[in-house]
């Protein structure tokens, strides 16, 4: 029963990016990516259940701008990230970059797309080798995917370390010589040596000082201004997410539950999640007057997640129908998508119902059998 | 003329010589060989110091400045003797801790904020950390008070729990993952009332899960550390720090390691706390937010000094410090649109060889002339706000310089 609501959940979904690959102005389309991590018992190694971290996300990226996407720890966010890249495999879904699919490059294919797509690491400190002097650490891909003639690669690194604020003699120099903001200048250094198209940013300034991040974060929007670069965007921190993307998405246990435009979604929140999330933002002002909506218990777990919409189990706004049905991510206002029965229009809310009805009706056979 | 352009390449020569020594961070080994002779020497003598400081309590009991505080700091130096030279975490900080309020302590990380927590706790790695200065006053509530940098190890270990207790970072890590935590509870209880019997200690330990929010407390005090999930444990160390009643809580960062809906509730959960047991939260943090939703008094440092302080209206609306202003701008605040965030430009400055002016000159955009010469002074600009910058001389009274502890003559003398 459970599955045949997903089932009609999937072809729902399906639906709403529907051929999005083929403008040219979206660089990165997302459509129903999942990812379960199976649990295998220690007896015979057996599968016995899966940890849903990534399941059914769906979003466009344009090219040029950034989207950020934010959640509690735990919710997915760095999972959609490592998948896009395929660093991990998917379990379900597609990935289209630049209208081709990700999951159908062989390897030698993957190889030669690589470039085009980076990633910059939370923790400066431990994603570089220490053994590696600063150069090389930029260059060893560069040099590696023949992005520029062997007589020019010194200059080409020089360059690229200039434009990420490093001088020329940081070159010989190892990482454990920098402080945490240098370190994090080279990190973005090395993705950008690549001349790539699209960068995966997964919370590059989670680890530093609040004057430090103010000067990474400048950094990358210059970035973006000279090299027309995409960003995704990954953080917990709001207002960082706030200051630095055109879109956002915000997650939750394993779904997009909201994704709008920034302004749009800033000023009118609509998920009952999103709104108790932004009321929780700490502001540096002790005269305002939080509103905050406090959510009670804390995030289940994605091996087990709650039946119906995730969120019910913490949600003010809980009805009836939320704890049997999966709502639907659904294009709520133009460009502004939305999962939560709230929003429903009557003719799919009719149909909602009946497959509740049909659940609920099921369920009180299957315990009336237990009781026989 | 050739003579002239020989000197000129040789002093070039020289300069090019003397560069790359003075910005490499290596030391020699003589250096080094002299350093650790040094600390060995003077951490023997104030292990010593401490040890005969600890005998008599005349040594160790003193009075409040002002009986409505819980703790006061003054001119307190925590230096830490290091392989590569002496530290200066925390250099002549002072502040005070007024009873029922809440007094957060805001700066970047290596700022000495949780240094300066660790040696009210006397906490601190010894030997080779050492509170070489100054005082920090714990007001008994009698009358008296305990210089806390000379109260024997004994003495402290009645006051931890009782006094003053602490919540840390990591909730994981503070808690024991081998012992149920009914059992982690008890233990404070147990410790600092010697008389209860096994049942009241138990009951008590269910009260305090309660207060803390704890819905399932049975079942939670059967529980190891791993079966909860990080709001819970934090939760639980603050049932834990809670647990005696003390006059001052020290919350280190207790919401860093949480997510923000979480963060949210532990927040909403000390405030009603405070006002419950009436105690004193010194609240230790780098979001200036958390601060202002919290805090009636801020302390802002930076590089080991206090260079702010006042009420939180005065620190967030009539910010003084460049410094202060600066972390200001530097943060996105949502509904706040700007085009690009200020930043400060450099990195704070190398905490062994601090500058013998303002430490703040060199990436301070309104420094002036003055700025070159000594450490500023504490400037009184306000009746509750105070600040150390040169740029306030004229107006503010001058309440008297940082009081640094010179420590090669402390070995002399």
């Amino acid at each position: 029963m459970a599955e045949k609501t997903v089932q009609a959940h999937d072809a729902y979904s399906a639906e709403l990016f529907k051929d999005a690959e083929k403008n040219p102005e979206n660089l990165l389309v997302v459509k129903n990516l999942k990812k379960y991590f199976p649990i295998k018992s220690s007896f015979f190694k057996m599968t016995i259940g899966n940890v849903k971290a990534v399941d059914g996300v769906s979003f466009v990226i344009k090219k040029g701008t950034t989207m950020g996407l934010v959640g509690e720890s735990g919710c997915g966010k760095s999972t959609i990230g490592r998948t896009i890249l395929r660093l991990i495999e998917k379990t379900e879904g597609e990935v289209f970059f630049n209208g081709e699919d990700i999951f159908k490059l062989s390897k030698a294919e993957l190889r030669a797309h690589r470039p085009n797509i980076q990633i910059i690491f939370q923790d400066p400190y431990s994603s570089l080798s220490p053994r590696l002097p600063v150069g090389e650490i930029i260059g060893e891909a560069v040099r590696e995917h023949n992005i520029v003639p062997k007589e020019e690669f010194d200059d080409y690194i020089t360059r690229v370390m200039e434009a990420c604020g490093l001088a020329e003699y940081h070159k010989d120099r190892y990482p454990h010589e920098f402080s945490g903001g240098q370190r994090q200048r080279i990190c973005i250094a090395r993705a950008l040596a690549l001349n790539p198209d699209f960068i995966l940013c997964d919370e590059p300034v989670s680890a530093l000082d609040v004057s430090i991040q103010a000067q990474i974060i400048n950094l990358l929007r210059d970035l973006q201004k000279e090299f027309g670069l995409t960003y995704l965007f990954i953080s917990h921190d709001l207002s960082v997410v706030e200051h630095i993307s055109d879109t956002v998405g915000v997650m939750y246990l394993g779904n997009l539950v909201e994704y709008a435009e920034t302004d749009k979604l800033f000023s009118k929140p609509l998920h009952p999640y999103t709104q108790a999330l932004f009321s929780a933002i700490p502001v540096p002002d002790p005269d305002y007057k939080m509103n905050r909506i406090i959510l009670e218990g804390s995030i289940p777990s994605p091996a087990n997640p709650p039946s119906g919409c995730k969120f019910h189990t913490r949600c003010k706004d809980c009805m009836e129908i939320c704890k049997y049905c999966r709502p639907d991510f659904a294009e709520i206002e133009p460009g502004h998508y939305c999962a939560c029965h709230l929003y429903n229009d009557p003719a799919r809310s009719a149909e909602l119902s009946k497959i509740m009805d049909e659940m609920k009706r099921a369920e009180a056979e299957k315990a009336e059998a237990k009781k026989k | 003329m050739a003579n002239d352009e020989m000197k000129k390449t040789s002093q070039v020569g020289e300069a090019k010589a003397k560069e790359p020594k003075k910005k490499t961070s290596y030391i020699s080994a003589k250096e080094s060989r002299r350093i650790t002779k040094f600390n060995r020497k003077i951490t023997k003598k104030l292990e010593h110091d401490r040890e005969e400081a600890g005998k008599d309590p005349a040594y160790y009991t003193t009075r409040m400045r002002d009986p409505n505080n819980v703790v006061e700091f003054d001119n307190m130096c925590t230096y830490f003797f290091s392989d590569v030279g002496t530290v200066k975490a925390v250099d002549g900080i002072s502040f005070d801790v007024p009873k029922c309020s809440t007094v957060g302590v805001v700066g970047e990380s290596g700022c000495g904020k949780s240094v300066t927590s660790l040696s009210l706790m006397q906490l601190l790695q010894r030997p080779s950390g050492q509170t070489v200065g100054g005082e920090i006053r714990l007001n008994m509530g009698d009358g008296t008070a305990l210089n806390i940098v000379n109260t024997p190890v004994e003495k402290m270990q009645e006051l931890r729990g009782n006094y003053i207790s602490m919540i840390f970072q990591e909730p994981m890590t503070a808690l024991n993952p081998v012992f149920r935590i009914g059992r982690q509870v008890n233990e404070v209880i147990e410790l600092h009332n010697p008389e209860m019997s096994e049942e009241e200690v138990k009951a008590r330990t269910m009260e305090m899960l309660e207060l803390v929010g704890i819905a399932n407390k049975e079942g939670v005090y059967e529980m190891y550390p791993h079966e909860l999930s990080g709001g819970m444990r934090q939760r639980v160390c603050i049932a834990i720090a809670l647990a005696c009643r003390p006059g001052l809580i020290i919350a280190d960062e207790p919401t860093t390691a949480l997510d923000v809906t979480i963060q949210a509730q532990i927040l909403d959960l000390l405030q009603n706390l405070k006002d419950k047991i009436n105690s004193s939260i010194m609240l230790i943090t780098h979001d200036l937010g958390v601060v202002a939703g919290m805090a009636d008094y801020v302390v802002v440092m930076y590089a080991g000094r206090v260079i702010e302080k006042g009420t939180a209206d005065d620190i967030f609306h009539h910010p003084a410090h460049p410094y202060t202003i600066g972390l200001m701008k530097s943060k996105p605040v949502v509904g706040k649109k700007v085009e690009a965030l200020y930043n400060i430009p450099g990195a704070v400055p190398n905490p062994v060889d601090m500058p013998n002016y303002c430490y703040f000159r060199d990436r301070c955009e309104m420094h002036c002339e003055q700025c070159a010469g000594k450490y500023p002074p504490e400037i009184r600009i306000s009746d509750t706000h105070v600040v150390s910058c040169y740029r306030y001389i004229d107006e503010g009274t001058v309440l008297g310089y940082p009081k640094t502890v010179d420590v090669e003559g402390l070995l002399n003398g």
